[in-house]
């Protein structure tokens, strides 16, 4: 166990590495440069100030070295386009709010999923599996930006105690937290359906019952255990999705996360963070499959490592 | 099984309290801004709140560039002039000034008993600390170029001469010097404009990082910053040391940073905000066709427009251009599709600026282009014919009017297109790219028809004239006339109103006729305020200006 991990570990850094060097080609291979504004242009000899200001002047080669060596001791850089913040405290001021955000929504998501998804394949083809389906259906198809103006347009506004947009105490959390659950929510029911119905047909399950197990038990202990396994192999890339924060969300509602600087960084080409946020995302996923992996390990023994076999 | 499933999720919830408990600092402050939700005024302070709609990229003065910035700083700074609560430009730090009979020399004396808030006497040498800190090439100041009208100050920033060659000098404490490179009739109202804003020389000697954080932030106007949430909230108290205090109604202005102009408009109706600027669209059609007194349509100082390449056969061509200008609807455009109150474009220059008369300087020159169907078909095709081209070898040349990617550029775009296939029977394409992308293709000249903009500085015609002289760094057409340079360089030359204004007249309207570039509207800022607000002023340079809002019952 302990070699697998360490050989992730190795095997993360040289991850990292190859993030950080196609971002680097990639970000400076489009056309454009940190100062521009739609608004206004800026003189060619004003633009070489800033260019010397950011080290930009440099060669290429020269910046990606110093990038290199300044993101190996965990330094991001300056923002190139907020004055007020280096990257480092960009992240550190945005993750905690997205994070909590996401955390929120997933145990929505984590609860409700597969509770939808089990009772769906329990009562295949009645009632409750067309409503639970109907419900992931739209889950799954409702855009966030939809979703998320029709709460502030018909909850937000009609009731005095929900805040229409902001940050600050659990209630702006509220409407937020629900509107980024919907779609794992939606998603996990569906994948709880169909392995609970896959699961449901095995051998084993109809032995359990043949020696006699009471039907809950042999939901809960053979059935759902089984079935949750390709939700807990999701994950790890759902978990890290959410925690880094969702730019839409995040707009609409007004909520001063991270989610929003993936996408704002890359449109107004400031560099250092658009690296930052790129470099931190790649951290949070690797390390949340790896996570996963072990509490896969946990919860399917046939799938440990260190006992090849059984 | 479940045990486990259930270790998983209670490890999430605990991750969720811990990181509840990091972003816990902020909650008080949400406590704090709760108790002016609906309604308000619980705390009896007359608090202004409304949305700022995005993060300021620094509350610098030297490095503020735009109006995300300049909205809060023009609360919490002063320059030597000041717009005062009728919207008229008045002497602010300075108590009187005197030029010079050649225009060139300006002699500014300070009030006395102007302090920063941290006490400090503001001084003479403030102002020159601060125009030369925002020249220095280091300081990379975006916005360097409105000070290039001192004398040597261009050379400084482009690093050709050092801090001292630049004109500005404190003769005393109360006392500053300024001489420009040339008579400019608009050098009062720049000193009002934040690039121009003083800073505190020991404050920020002492310590670069000043600006960064309220507990170190010192300024001299009629509010402090108190707070600054990232991404979040800004708010602003008055200070009670301001020499004009008794003319700030308010005890405080509270900015959101909310980016969704939807959520913002809703925070708005549903009472949380007392005036909201950036107003959806659709918004501002429903209030106006309701004819809704919350709703302020403000003139701005801006100009809609196409860049027409010169460098493309048959663009080169003077008459080819006006065909096309002459053949938009620009009436329709602004009724039907832009729908925000915008004004027909007659010109580059756009109402609100005033000529040597007092007249409105848009006014007294006229309508330079007009829609005229049939002019625009009979120009179009001779100017095609002096190319040498008819309308099909134009159509097959595959031309495109290229954008940045925006619903409402689309939309203009969309409607000009078809206005010049009905009225002149071509085809041109749409081609939507991002912004930096535009700027990029503009500037190596892989164009035909480009989407343009531009807001002006100060209130003066030259703003915009300025733009399309041969040296100018904004001028992406390239319009190259020594008749335009030399009437622009006339009006440079003068402080005599007569002399400038009768240039500027003659030079747009030489512009519109060779059309470098297709005006299509004038900007408009449209605002809400709620009834019982007062005092909010329109500048047309300016946003709507806040610092003398009252609230009222």
């Amino acid at each position: 166990m302990a070699k697998y991990i360490l050989k992730r570990f190795a095997l993360g850094i040289v991850t990292i590495w190859a993030v950080i060097t196609i971002t680097f080609i990639l970000m400076h291979s489009v056309p454009g440069n940190p100062f521009a504004t739609e608004s206004r242009k800026i003189p060619p000899n004003i633009m070489e100030n800033l260019m010397k200001k950011y080290g930009l002047d440099k060669p290429k080669s020269e910046q990606y070295i110093m990038y290199l060596k300044n993101i190996a001791k965990f330094d991001f850089g300056e923002s190139m386009k907020s004055d007020s913040e280096t990257v480092n405290q960009i992240i550190a001021r945005g993750f905690p709010v997205s994070a909590r955000l996401g955390l929120q929504s997933i145990l929505i998501a984590l609860i409700f999923g597969p509770a939808l998804g089990a009772i769906a394949a329990l009562y295949q083809n009645k009632i409750p599996d067309y409503v639970a389906m109907i419900i992931s259906i739209i889950g799954v198809s409702v855009p966030s930006f939809v979703l998320g103006s029709f709460l502030i347009q018909f909850v937000a506004t009609k009731v005095e105690w929900i805040p229409i947009g902001g940050w600050g105490e659990f209630r702006h959390t509220l409407l937020p937290s629900f509107a980024l659950a919907v779609m794992p929510l939606a998603r996990f029911s569906r994948l709880m359906r169909s392995s609970m119905l896959e699961i449901l047909g095995q051998d084993y399950i109809k032995t359990a019952k043949s020696k006699g197990i009471s039907k809950f038990a042999v939901i809960m202990k053979h059935a759902v255990r089984n079935a949750i396994l390709p939700i807990v192999s999701i994950l790890g890339t759902t978990v890290s999705d959410l925690v880094v924060g969702s730019f839409v969300i995040e707009k609409i509602f007004g909520i001063p996360g991270l989610g929003q600087f993936f996408t704002t960084s890359v449109f107004n080409r400031d560099y250092t963070l658009i690296m930052g946020v790129t470099v931190f995302y790649a951290l949070v996923l690797i390390s949340a499959m790896l996570l996963v992996d072990i509490a896969y390990m946990l919860i399917d023994p046939r799938i440990r490592l260190t006992k090849e076999g059984h | 099984m479940s045990k486990r499933l259930l270790v998983l999720i209670s490890v999430l919830l605990a991750l969720a309290i811990l990181f509840t408990g990091c972003s816990s600092p902020s909650t008080d402050e949400g406590d704090k801004n709760s108790n002016g939700t609906p309604g308000g005024q619980t705390t009896g302070k007359k608090i202004l709140r409304t949305n700022n709609s995005s993060e300021p990229g620094s509350l610098d003065p030297a490095l503020a560039q735009g109006t995300h910035e300049s909205w809060i700083l023009e609360n919490v700074f002063e320059g030597l002039m000041t717009f005062d609560e009728n919207g008229n430009l008045v002497e602010g730090m300075a108590e009187s000034y005197e030029v010079s009979d050649d225009g060139l020399t300006y002699t500014f004396k300070l009030r006395d008993g102007i302090k920063w808030t941290n006490g400090d006497p503001v001084t003479a040498h403030d102002f020159e600390y601060s125009w030369k800190r925002a020249l220095a090439p280091e300081t990379a100041a975006n916005y360097a170029s409105i000070l290039y009208y001192i004398k040597g100050a261009e050379d400084y920033n482009t690093g050709k001469a050092s801090a001292d060659d630049v004109a500005v000098k404190a003769l005393d404490d109360k006392t500053l010097e300024v001489t420009l490179e040339a008579p400019t009739a608009y050098f009062l109202e720049l000193t009002a404009f934040y690039t121009y804003f003083p800073v505190n020389k020991n404050v920020a000697e002492s310590n670069p990082d000043w600006a960064k954080d309220p507990s170190t932030y010192v300024s001299n106007g009629p509010f402090k910053l108190v707070e600054w949430k990232h991404n979040d909230q800004v708010i602003l108290e008055k200070n009670p040391d301001y020499y004009n205090a008794d003319k700030i109604k308010l005890d405080g202005i509270d900015l959101d940073i909310l980016e969704d102009q939807n959520t913002a408009w809703q925070k708005y109706q549903g009472g949380e905000y007392d005036l909201l600027v950036d107003v959806p669209t659709s918004v501002v059609n429903e209030l106006k066709t309701k004819n809704d007194p919350q709703l302020q349509i403000g003139l701005q100082v801006g100009t809609y427009y196409y860049n027409v390449n010169p460098k493309v056969k048959p663009f080169n061509n003077a008459k080819v251009r006006k065909g096309l200008a002459l053949a938009l609807d620009r009436e329709t455009i602004v009724e039907k599709i832009t729908m925000g109150g915008q004004i027909p474009a007659t010109g580059v220059v756009p109402p609100g600026m005033k000529d040597e008369n007092g007249n409105d300087f848009r006014e007294s020159v006229g309508d330079l282009i007009k829609y005229d169907p049939a002019e625009a078909k009979k120009l179009f095709e001779e100017g095609l014919a002096e190319e040498g081209m008819t309308v099909e070898d134009f159509n097959k040349q595959g031309f495109v009017l290229l954008y940045n990617t925006s619903e409402s550029h689309k939309k203009i775009a969309q409607a000009a297109q078809e206005m010049w296939r009905t009225t002149l029977g071509i085809e041109i394409g749409l081609e939507n790219v991002e912004f930096q992308v535009k700027l990029n293709r503009e500037q190596s000249g892989d164009y035909q028809i480009s989407r343009a903009g531009w807001i002006g500085d100060f209130m003066d015609p030259m703003t915009f004239l300025d733009l399309w002289w041969s040296d100018s760094a904004f001028n992406d057409v390239k319009y190259n006339n020594p008749e335009y340079d030399a009437l622009i360089r006339q009006a440079k030359s003068t402080n005599d109103q007569n002399v400038r204004m009768k240039a500027m007249k003659e030079a747009e309207k030489m512009l519109m006729k060779d059309m470098p570039v297709i005006p299509v509207y004038f900007y408009t800022q449209p605002y809400t305020v709620k009834p019982n607000v007062t005092g909010i002023i329109k500048v047309p340079v300016r946003y709507p200006i806040i610092t003398y809002a009252d609230i009222t019952g």
